[in-house]
């Protein structure tokens, strides 16, 4: 498509045409995929947005659309355009009186992953992939499983062996090959950054990561076009990587540049679970320095020990004044407890992590009472039940008689 | 001491195609530098000016990331393996 330019190295600058590739060959830097924003901006408009179809494909013209001799058929399970909604009885208990919920628990394999993975094997397709594979703490496999099966494609997908039963379970399902790794997803990483240069397969989060990273900013295109094309004025998101903070920090950018929202500041803030909080400390010791740890927390889809993406995210917060927490595990539990009881709405650690943050950093002062606030809800609270499962049993355990019934409401006195 | 040092894709330009190479050196940054005068060029996609590890470079001799260990001093027992990473994006 004419508003592709190619890949361009994050650290050096250096050009390369778009292939399947993901490490500038100069400086080993991260390539990311460069837009000419003059014809982009040309090509959009909120109204022919607004026609697209209900998921991120609305925002194609703002992706990685490759032309080529393969058919350019999507791999397009639906995902995206998910809710955005108040959430005044979470925002009464924080203390906050405009916050919003993305709720990306509403994707077809109920986290954000499956906006990376519908724009990564689209892509992987057009460059004449037949295998998709992904390193994953979870989520990113259920997604490329689901994807790959509806594309037909053969899938790997590599995890850490001690994952939640339910994200082994909704990976197999689809029928990939589930390689379970004796280590941690840094481990994972490690073998398939070797793995993906000896086979030739698509590794959505390795050697196509450039096109996988940009699915990530419709989170910031949504929540924009759903507030009515106006620029939230803060965002919280969890991090594992950094990468999805900072694709959404650089889809505000984009929609400023190409004209579709006016240009107001915003701040983007970012949250991650104390037994894995490598780019929080970094940001709090004022060091810079991304400093690698190994995980142990009950947020497992961010347990991400040597976040690649740690040092643009913390660019991003700096640069907009946002500020990063992190919680403890019994934070993470309690900021999932009251994120179902206020709002309906039940997600998997990782949300906790980004509630019980935003909860810290509004008692920190950090946050204005009427800021516009929107927390990233990333993925659906029944992938990491065993979180929960020990501290909420049954109310009561009766058999079916009604005095027995009775007599446990009149216990609760 | 002689270490064999695994290249990954994007360095293997350098390395006429070869996926390992073996070097000398008793530390990490002595394999380096071997490594770059046994094939120029490669030691300054791996190290920025300051002659540090890049940060989106991750090296391991064996198992362990050296940032958890010494650095570019971190010792290469004879016959290890170092290996070069480039970092991943997440998942």
């Amino acid at each position: 498509m004419s508003h592709l330019q190619g890949l361009r190295c994050r650290e050096c600058g250096h050009g390369t045409d778009l292939a399947a590739v993901h490490v500038c060959e100069h400086c080993f830097g991260p390539l990311e995929v460069a837009y000419d924003y003059e014809a982009l901006a040309a090509a959009v408009s909120r109204e022919r947005i607004a026609a697209g179809p209900a998921s991120l494909w609305r925002y194609a013209p703002f992706l990685p659309v490759l032309a080529g001799p393969h058919p350019p058929a999507r791999v397009d399970l639906g995902a995206g355009f998910t809710p955005l909604v108040p959430a005044p009885r979470l925002g009464a208990a924080l203390g906050l009186d405009d916050l919003w919920l993305k709720n990306d628990t509403m994707n077809p394999s109920y986290s954000f992953k499956d906006r990376v993975v519908s724009v990564a094997l689209s892509v992987a397709r057009q460059l004449g992939f037949t295998t998709a594979a992904c390193a994953s703490t979870g989520n990113l496999a259920n997604s490329v499983a689901a994807h790959a099966a509806a594309a037909g494609m053969d899938a790997y997908v590599f995890v850490p062996a001690d994952l939640e039963e339910a994200k082994i379970v909704a990976s197999g399902v689809y029928g990939p090959k589930v390689v379970a790794i004796k280590g941690t997803y840094d481990d994972v990483n490690r073998l398939c950054a070797e793995v993906a240069g000896e086979y030739g397969w698509a590794f959505v989060n390795v050697n196509v990561r450039p096109y996988y990273a940009e699915g990530s900013k419709t989170i910031g295109f949504e929540i924009a076009e759903q507030l009515g094309w106006r620029l939230p004025d803060h965002v919280v998101a969890p991090m594992a990587s950094g990468a999805m903070l900072v694709k959404i920090d650089k889809a505000f950018s984009e929609l400023v540049q190409t004209g579709l929202v006016a240009q107001q500041p915003w701040r983007i803030s970012g949250a991650q679970a104390s037994g894995c909080a490598p780019i929080a400390a970094a940001f709090k010791d004022g060091s810079g320095d991304v400093r690698p740890v190994r995980p142990d927390t009950v947020a497992k889809s961010l347990a991400i020990g040597n976040p690649a993406d740690g040092y643009y995210a913390l660019d991003a917060v700096r640069r907009t004044g946002g500020w990063m927490e992190d919680v403890a595990d019994h934070e993470i539990l309690a900021g999932m407890r009251l994120l179902a009881s206020t709002e309906g709405v039940f997600a998997e650690t990782a949300g906790g992590v980004t509630v019980a943050c935003l909860q810290r950093a509004v008692q920190a002062g950090l946050v204005e009472r009427g800021e516009r606030t929107v927390a990233v809800i990333s993925g659906n609270g029944l992938k990491t039940v065993e979180a929960l499962a020990g501290e909420l049993g049954p109310t009561y355990t009766i058999t079916g008689r009604l005095d027995e019934f009775e007599q446990a409401l009149a216990s609760e006195e | 001491m002689s270490a064999t040092v695994r290249i990954p894709t994007p360095l293997r330009s350098a390395t006429q195609g070869a996926s390992t190479v073996e070097v000398e050196g008793a530390t990490v940054g002595e394999v380096l530098k071997n490594l770059d005068a046994a094939y120029p060029g490669i030691g300054e996609r791996l190290l920025d000016d300051q002659g540090q590890i890049r940060r989106f470079v991750n090296i391991f001799v064996d198992e362990e990331d050296v940032r958890f260990a010494s650095g570019l001093d971190t010792r290469v027992p004879e016959g290890a393996t170092v290996s070069i990473i480039p970092a991943v994006a997440g998942g």
